[in-house]
């Protein structure tokens, strides 16, 4: 046992803590991401972590609590994207460029004057990459309760979102309003991968948003059964990397540990590529609707 | 302002503008934009690589550049999972960037410079590196102008007329990294995105014609570059902020021309 488990991995606290926002973010991420991936939106999905960012350090500076700047951030980010966006996905793909570009600008500006503050440059790195090893305790309520939120949210909505994700023409025949659903779909990821990204970087919350739910949206076709397997693969994929990360204290060099992310990252594309592996399920020759009618074989039938 | 060492300043932005515009331009038709975002973010990473090693960054970023490129292109079998895989490529380099950020734990002032750029800093020697891949990319774009409009504009057209749709995917993605890989290092991983796409999305929404479009868009990119220039030159402010924020403004003047001319703007 000690091989895998360095002594003491359950007995310290910020590991403790790690594990539980680890399970909530990879949850949160796992579900809310079949979405993300059905609908196409996995660059709207990481960029939201990187403007939520943006805000969070923007708050830092006028001195606001940080949750308040990237919660903001992301929810204007996700009204401006889907608000100017085209319905088209290229077009959609292009206003959520521009919101970032504009983003990335003034995180640029935000760093500057932080640093003509504090004197640091890290801020850049925690932006990027975070620690999950570094979570304050009073963090983890606001975490399980915004990923609760945006759960709950999805979970009303699936149905809609299943209908629109897969085609926005009968869920508008239906009188389905399809931009209000993307708005409040891209509020609710918003929120989750925020949280995510403030807590744990914005990669870690991008690969655990984007990874899982690919990978079982290769395994499976039933969307349920989907959001069933992404979580747990999520949450197999984070917590493996947790006690990788604590055992590579010993490794080379020594004194320091591997970052998280890193191992989060290598287990989510490992579970990718180990998909391919899998036999194809039955594969007639298909023209374009048909491709997006194959996401959600159940909501098409609809 | 326009002294000395601000003269370099002026070339190599001129020149990272023009390379910027052309390719962004292809790049939002194509809908790359993910990829554009990708590329330089996790090229990024590949430099953090090259300070661990020892060796010059450039090296860095070109492997990881045209790796992302090809784990882009390579993956991608279908187009309506393309955002997937390049959100993958894109956390794998930059899972691996952490990992030697944090193996070498001494790279923090560095980073800054990486991400947001150094335009002011620029030397002699490095102008020509740049000139010649500016050079490089317009004249890859310029050869394979046909195929890239073709299977951009019309992908049923060219898979009936045998153009590889794949293929000009990967060599677009190539080029792009190549470019990315020369202008990193002088204005940084976010302002070769912001760059690529403001101005490129404003002239498309100007404008469907190509040629008028691709003008427009390095206009627009040069513009964009002089002002922020000049701008973070008076008030001493990143460059990066300018740079994000005017393109994004000339988008939203873009589309507001647009709504203007309303008529021809549901054909468009």
């Amino acid at each position: 046992m000690h091989y895998l488990f360095e002594p003491g991995l359950f007995s310290s606290g910020p590991v403790r803590t790690a594990l539980l926002v680890g399970a909530v973010v990879a949850v949160t991420s796992g579900v809310i991401g079949v979405f993300t991936v059905l609908r196409g939106q996995s660059f709207a999905g990481h960029s939201l972590a990187d403007v939520a960012t943006t805000g969070g350090s923007g708050a830092f500076l006028v001195g606001v609590n940080q949750f308040w700047g990237f919660l903001v951030a992301g929810v204007v980010a996700a009204a401006l994207m889907e608000g100017i966006g085209v319905q088209r996905r290229r077009g959609r793909d292009v206003a959520t460029g521009v919101v970032l570009g504009a983003a990335l600008g003034l995180a640029a500006l935000f760093l500057y004057l932080g640093t003509l503050r504090t004197a640091t440059t890290g801020a850049a790195f925690t932006v990027l990459f975070g620690s999950i090893f570094v979570i304050s305790p009073d963090t983890v309520p606001v975490l399980i309760a915004s990923g609760a939120v945006a759960l709950l949210v999805v979970a009303v909505l699936a149905r809609v979102l299943l209908l629109t994700s897969v085609s926005p023409d009968l869920a508008r025949a239906r009188g389905v309003h399809v931009r209000l659903v993307g708005i409040v779909y891209l509020a609710a990821l918003a929120v989750s991968v925020s949280l995510a990204a403030v807590a744990i970087g914005a990669v870690l919350s991008t690969a655990l948003l984007i990874g899982p739910a690919a990978t079982a949206l290769r395994l499976t076709k039933s969307p349920v059964r989907a959001m069933a397997v992404s979580a747990l693969a999520g949450l197999a994929a984070t917590w493996l990397g947790i006690v990788g990360a604590y055992d590579s204290y010993y490794w080379p060099p020594h004194g320091h540990g591997w970052p998280v992310s890193f191992f989060v990252v290598v287990l989510v594309l490992a579970g990718y590529l180990l998909s391919y592996l899998r036999p194809r399920l039955r594969r007639p020759p298909r023209s374009p609707h048909e491709e997006a009618a194959e996401c959600g074989p159940e909501a098409a039938r609809v | 302002m326009f002294s000395g060492l601000m003269l370099n300043t002026w070339i190599a932005a001129s020149l990272v503008a023009v390379i910027a515009g052309i390719t962004g331009y292809f790049a939002v038709l194509r809908g790359s934009t993910f990829a554009a975002h990708a590329i330089p973010n996790g090229a990024f990473a590949g430099a953090a690589g090259a300070s661990l090693l020892g060796i010059n960054v450039i090296w860095g970023l070109a492997v990881f550049a045209v790796g992302g490129a090809l784990g882009i292109g390579a993956l991608g079998d279908r187009k309506a999972r393309h955002d997937v895989v390049t959100a993958l490529t894109l956390v794998v380099m930059l899972g691996l960037g952490a990992l030697f950020v944090s193996v070498s734990s001494q790279y923090a002032e560095e980073t800054y410079a990486l991400l947001f750029g150094e335009v002011f800093g620029v030397s002699r020697g490095e102008l020509l590196p740049i000139g010649g891949l500016g050079i490089a990319a317009a004249v890859a774009i310029g050869v394979a102008f046909r195929p890239l409009m073709l299977t951009s504009a019309l992908p049923e057209v060219a898979a009936a007329r045998g153009v590889s749709t794949r293929r000009v995917e990967l060599y677009f993605l190539i080029v792009m990294a190549l470019a990315t890989s020369m202008t990193v290092p002088v204005v940084g991983a976010l302002l070769m995105f912001s760059l690529m796409i403001g101005p490129a999305a404003a002239a498309r929404s100007v404008t469907a014609r190509p040629g008028v479009a691709m003008a427009l868009s390095v206009a627009i990119a040069l513009a964009t570059v002089w002002l922020s220039i000049a701008l973070s030159y008076q008030t001493n402010w990143p460059l990066g902020f300018f740079v994000g924020v005017i393109g994004a403004g000339f988008y939203l003047v873009g589309l507001a021309a647009r709504r203007v001319a309303a008529p021809r703007a549901a054909a468009g």
